[in-house]
């Protein structure tokens, strides 16, 4: 069980340093979809011992939710939108894949400097959620079009969950879906907004965005 | 004794490696292929011929060759195989192993710009970019594999990793670090997804164009060098997954060698089913095998 739960937190890392580096949307959909996943499994595992209903509606819940449904979604807008690929990113993909290494520095110090509540590969869950975060506020404001932006907020919200299971951080039921519907709306509401800008604009590339008056 | 018996084995089988890849090439392309010993018989065929230098060159050309050979060579009595230990291991050997290759590479560079041939100069100018990217992820995973096994030779290391450690502590470290050796392996002999050994298009050689100018025994010994280092990065490959642990001296050998076997035709299906990268991605490849090795370290050191 621990080694499989070691092989999930690499995974995971793996999975950022992938956002970090993959210019293709499609792939960067399927990889913070995967993320999803295994936080999910990782949630249900962590608790084995003592599942609950409750616990393992949540971990299915938002399986469903981060990893079938959202996808779906941002896969139809990236058909609508005709973008296959972020071409221009303000930082290039190699320098992002260092940039990602740095973080990842940065993070396994602050997680070192943290108190960790359990030992094992829970201590290296810290560093990994912090990493997730910073990965997703990276991708926010490195990438131009605003489908990748979205991804990025997807990510950090998937390193906030990180987070919540490193500290076995236990929210009632009601907390932990109303956080997934804030998610699900945001995403969906995004969606939507993208849709719409790119048929006024024809083009989704937030930089030009600041330029508009009316 | 074993040890002497890997080496003059490694010695006299490693042309066989490019073979097998040719061969595994040829059949998944359905054509029959060159035969297996076919690299013997253009080693014997170029050591035969005369040799042709250009007036612009000078000793360092007719030097480099050899330098690269004995470099190769010197290596190879580093790498352990077969189960068994190395010819020559102290501490801190896998330093000197990474510095005798990078010397082996540093003439082949040297060799290449004193020709004088803008063209030879570009392949040059690419082999040192690729190796500044695959030395340190080289060097960061065996650096994560002493620190996790706690010796700091090459023999060392092998005799103490073992495919049966994937399964338990720092399991999951050695499986990136596998990877990380697997595209390492793959730069570092010039292989697919970042050279093309058939090609002889300008645009997209690198170790093929730094060899264009030599010619006869010089050519042999590049070629006996290409196949050495296959072999070298294959061994340390398989010592690094090889079910480790006492064999007889027969049993380790044969291991050794299907390891080999099976390393070479992994190798001639990734040539087969993938395209050469573009140049642009190729230090991103090589980058993800550093970042691999790194994370290896993160997780033994953590």
């Amino acid at each position: 069980m621990k080694t499989v739960l070691e092989i999930l937190v690499t995974l995971l890392i793996l999975s950022n340093l992938l956002l970090m580096g993959s210019s293709r949307l499609g792939t960067l959909i399927r990889t913070v979809a995967a993320q999803a996943l295994i936080l999910g499994l990782m949630s249900i595992l962590n608790h084995w011992h003592c599942l609950e209903w409750g616990l393992m509606l949540t971990a299915f819940v938002s399986i469903l939710i981060k990893a079938m449904i959202l996808p779906r979604l941002l896969t139809r807008a990236v058909r609508e939108a005709h973008v296959r690929r972020e071409v221009e990113p303000i930082v290039g993909f190699t320098a992002s894949l260092l940039i990602g290494l740095l973080l990842l520095a940065v993070s396994v110090y602050l997680g070192s400097q943290l108190k960790q509540p359990q030992s094992g590969y829970a201590s290296l869950l810290t560093p990994t959620s912090l990493f997730s975060m910073m990965v997703g506020l990276f991708i926010l404001v490195s990438r131009r079009k605003a489908l990748t932006q979205v991804l990025g907020y997807l990510a950090m919200e998937n390193g906030i969950y990180a987070f919540g299971l490193a500290f076995t951080v236990r929210e009632t039921f009601l907390v932990e879906i109303g956080i997934l519907l804030d998610v699900f709306v945001a995403v969906f509401v995004m969606g939507i907004m993208i849709y719409h800008i790119n048929r006024n604009f024809d083009h989704i590339d937030t930089d030009k965005l600041a330029m508009l008056k009316e | 004794m074993t040890s002497l018996l890997s080496f003059i084995l490694a010695l006299t089988t490693a042309p066989l490696i490019p073979g097998i890849i040719n061969r595994i090439k040829a059949v998944s392309a359905g054509r029959q292929g060159p035969p297996l010993l076919q690299n013997y018989y253009d080693l014997a065929k170029l050591m035969k011929k005369g040799v042709v230098y250009s007036h612009t060159t000078t000793w360092l050309f007719k030097a480099s060759p050899v330098i690269q050979c004995a470099a190769a060579c010197a290596a190879l009595l580093i790498v352990p195989f077969g189960g068994g230990a190395a010819l020559l291991h102290f501490k801190g050997d896998l330093l000197l192993f990474a510095y005798l290759l990078a010397m082996g590479r540093f003439f082949l560079v040297l060799g290449a710009l004193d020709t004088g041939s803008s063209f030879e100069g570009m392949g040059a100018s690419r082999e040192v970019l690729i190796s500044a990217l695959t030395e340190p992820a080289f060097l960061l995973g065996f650096t994560a594999l002493a620190s996790f096994t706690g010796r700091f030779s090459l023999t060392g290391i092998c005799h103490s990793v073992s495919f049966l450690s994937l399964f338990e502590s720092a399991g999951t470290a050695t499986l990136l670090i596998v990877v990380a050796m697997m595209l390492v392996f793959l730069t570092e002999n010039a292989r697919i997804p970042v050279d093309d050994p058939n090609t002889h298009l300008e645009l997209t050689m690198v170790h093929e164009v730094m060899v264009l100018d030599h010619s006869g025994p010089d050519l042999a010994l590049i070629e006996y060098t290409a196949a050495l280092k296959l072999w070298i990065y294959g061994a340390l490959l398989i010592g690094i997954v090889n079910p480790a642990g006492r064999h007889t001296l027969a049993m380790g050998l044969l291991i050794g060698l299907a390891g080999m076997a099976v390393i070479a035709i992994l190798t001639g299906f990734i040539e087969s089913i993938m395209a050469r990268l573009p140049w642009v991605r190729v230090p991103q490849l090589i980058a993800s095998a550093l970042v691999l090795s790194i994370l290896a370290s993160i997780i033994v050191g953590w």
